[in-house]
């Protein structure tokens, strides 16, 4: 009963994981741009709650609808000023800012607020401990299913607007073959600056949903941005559904692991993403020598 | 008409070169010739060297972007302190210590050079963290908190600390540097490149791609590791989340992109720059850092290709030639060539 417990547990922490990592999937599925500033900027977007929280006396669903346009506006201008530019260099210019804008972003907040843990769980009422009992093993955390529940209404709105919009198709083009897209009309500026805006707007959700549930300080981003990655691996590197199934994976990885011995829950974790990625390598093998892969193609 | 000659030399690169022989001799009398602070402060620089020109050759070379060299940094000291725990001298402990620590790589690669782009970085990054959650459990070398080496090195005097510590620094820089000068022009190099710039197309050409990247990983990862038991002999205590810190990749990311990537003497360029700004700027705690951290994107903006790269492009200067250059026959009297 408590692994079947874990494994619960695991599988609400991985909706977490998979709204952080959504973002990172798709900045890095549109504009190829591995953002090492992802985890910060969902840091900033905590802080900046907790600030409209506790000195602008918001209600912090409330601060959310000034959080999250902003955020979506500061994503904006990222892609407009600094990553527009800098992907012009090529793929590895991207990396130096964001990772120059990530150290920025943390030791400004620590400038600000100082190495103190901080907390949004005082903010929320009840609704940081109450749970709903199944079983006398087993309480389902009403904040946890909230966090779960927004995840994955998060990617449904995603998947829609990717697919049922012209905008999302456009984004879609421009993903698969930017100078195509711009050819039948498509403004990728545009494209890519809309990809940066949900991304990082979505980031910040999932650091306010971070900051109510556990705590943050300034340097935590880079802490969050590898379980983002290793989501987005484990789910296969373009598809929203497969981030929700990598987080999944990881989360009760790493559940189950802490169940094991209370210092191997972050272990386990890698080991299960590697585990996937050998098994992936080793598939590929098989397949390129004809072998499963073949097979399963012709299902 | 004379034809177009292909030539790797220049006058200039010849100069250069002689020059860098003559500095590096004159390196090796700087504990003698200047006060113990230079020394000191040389060694780090040698030190941040190493892992500028081995993340160079990673990304630049052999198109492997690591976001976890910080590994094989952290296992080169790991592995020095454990065999002088052993009972081993604790000079010979840090050169083997380095060996052991790059050793890693051999198996770590076959697995991850299968890798592609995205996956592999993060996939190091990964690799580094189990590294590190692995050391920690590891209580022979004090968990979390770590040990000193003090103990080990009490029977040297300080100075001759430092001078020994200076001396192992430049032995290992000149040898990794040249090592790296060495891969890249040989036949190895020339595959390389073609490897970065076009993986497929240089396996269709009969490129061996993985035999190629699996030799720049391994060398990166005992340079690496050369580093972090360089760094261990330095800071005396061996803080495993210190020495297994993202930050190290970060400093590397910094000094290769800013220097100039894919070029041979850009990291070296990066090398200076970050040491002076850390040495100038180093104690102003969070704003230097945040200085650091608008450095890289103002780097990133403004010279893309990092300076080396920018000089290189305008001037078409190279002081320590790698690569072959096309000289085209001067155009005396008989019009634009065709």
């Amino acid at each position: 009963m408590i692994w079947l417990n874990q494994i619960v547990q695991g599988i609400l922490l991985g909706g977490f994981y998979a709204l952080l990592a959504s973002g990172l999937s798709l900045m890095f599925g549109v504009m190829r741009i591995i953002n090492l500033a992802h985890g910060d900027l969902a840091v900033l977007g905590a802080f900046f709650l907790y600030v409209l929280a506790n000195d602008g006396g918001m209600s912090p669903w409330a601060a959310l609808a000034v959080v999250l346009p902003s955020m979506a506006a500061g994503g904006w201008l990222l892609q407009r000023t600094m990553l527009e530019r800098s992907l012009r260099a090529g793929v590895l210019v991207p990396l130096l800012t964001t990772l120059g804008l990530g150290i920025v972003v943390q030791n400004l907040l620590f400038e600000d607020f100082g190495a103190d843990q901080r907390s949004l769980f005082s903010n929320i009422g009840a609704l940081g401990y109450d749970s709903w009992r199944i079983t006398s093993q087993i309480s389902i955390g009403k904040l946890s299913a909230l966090i779960f529940a927004v995840a994955v209404a998060v990617l449904v709105a995603l998947q829609l607007f990717l697919t049922r919009t012209p905008l999302g198709r456009a984004l879609r083009a421009t993903a698969e073959d930017p100078d195509t897209a711009q050819l039948v009309g498509v403004d990728a500026r545009r494209v890519y600056a809309l990809a940066a805006a949900i991304a990082v707007a979505v980031a910040a959700l999932a650091g306010v949903f971070l900051a109510m549930q556990s705590s943050i300080q300034p340097y935590s981003g880079p802490g969050e941005l590898i379980f983002a990655f290793e989501t987005v691996v484990i789910g296969g590197l373009g598809s929203l559904w497969g981030t929700l199934a990598g987080g999944i994976v990881l989360g009760v990885a790493q559940n189950v692991g802490a169940q094991i011995d209370p210092s191997w829950p972050l272990l386990a974790g890698h080991v299960v993403f590697l585990a996937v990625l050998a098994a992936r390598v080793v598939l590929g093998e098989i397949g390129s020598r004809g072998g499963l892969q073949a097979v399963l193609g012709r299902v | 008409m004379s034809t177009a000659t292909v030539q790797r030399w220049t006058a200039a690169s010849l100069t250069s070169s002689g020059a860098v022989g003559c500095l590096v001799a004159a390196l090796a009398f700087v504990p003698v010739a200047l006060s113990a602070n230079a020394t000191d402060k040389l060694t780090t620089f040698l030190v941040y060297l190493i892992l500028a020109a081995m993340w160079n050759a990673l990304a630049g070379y052999a198109g492997l972007v690591s976001v976890g060299q910080q590994a094989f940094f952290g296992l080169g000291a790991y592995f020095a302190i454990k065999l002088s725990n052993a009972g081993v001298g604790i000079y010979p402990a840090l050169v083997l210590g380095a060996l052991c620590g790059g050793a890693v790589s051999v198996p770590v690669s076959w697995f991850m050079l299968r890798l592609r782009g995205g996956e592999f970085a993060i996939g190091m990054w990964v690799v580094s963290e189990i590294a590190f959650r692995l050391v920690i459990l590891d209580y022979s070398v004090g968990g979390l908190t770590g040990t000193s080496i003090g103990p080990a090195l009490g029977g040297f005097s300080p100075s001759d600390r430092r001078n020994d510590n200076y001396w192992l620094a430049l032995g290992a820089a000149v040898l990794l540097l040249a090592v790296v000068f060495g891969l890249l022009r040989s036949r190895t190099g020339a595959s390389l490149q073609a490897i970065r710039d076009d993986e497929e197309a240089a396996a269709s050409v009969g490129v061996r791609v993985l035999a190629g990247k699996g030799i720049v990983f391994v060398l990166a990862a005992f340079g690496c590791a050369a580093a972090g038991s360089l760094w261990l002999a330095t800071s005396l205590t061996f803080q495993p989340d210190d020495f297994f810190s993202v930050k190290w990749t970060a400093y590397m990311l910094f000094m290769a992109l800013v220097g100039g990537l894919g070029t041979f003497e850009g990291p070296i360029v990066g090398a200076v720059v970050f040491f002076v700004i850390q040495d100038q700027w180093g104690d102003q705690g969070v704003w230097y850092l945040v200085g650091l951290g608008a450095a890289a994107i103002l780097f990133a903006l403004a010279l893309p290709r990092g300076i080396w790269g920018t000089v290189e492009d305008r001037f078409g200067l190279r002081l320590l030639p790698v690569g072959y250059r096309l000289r085209m026959p001067a155009a005396g009297g008989g019009g634009a060539p065709a």
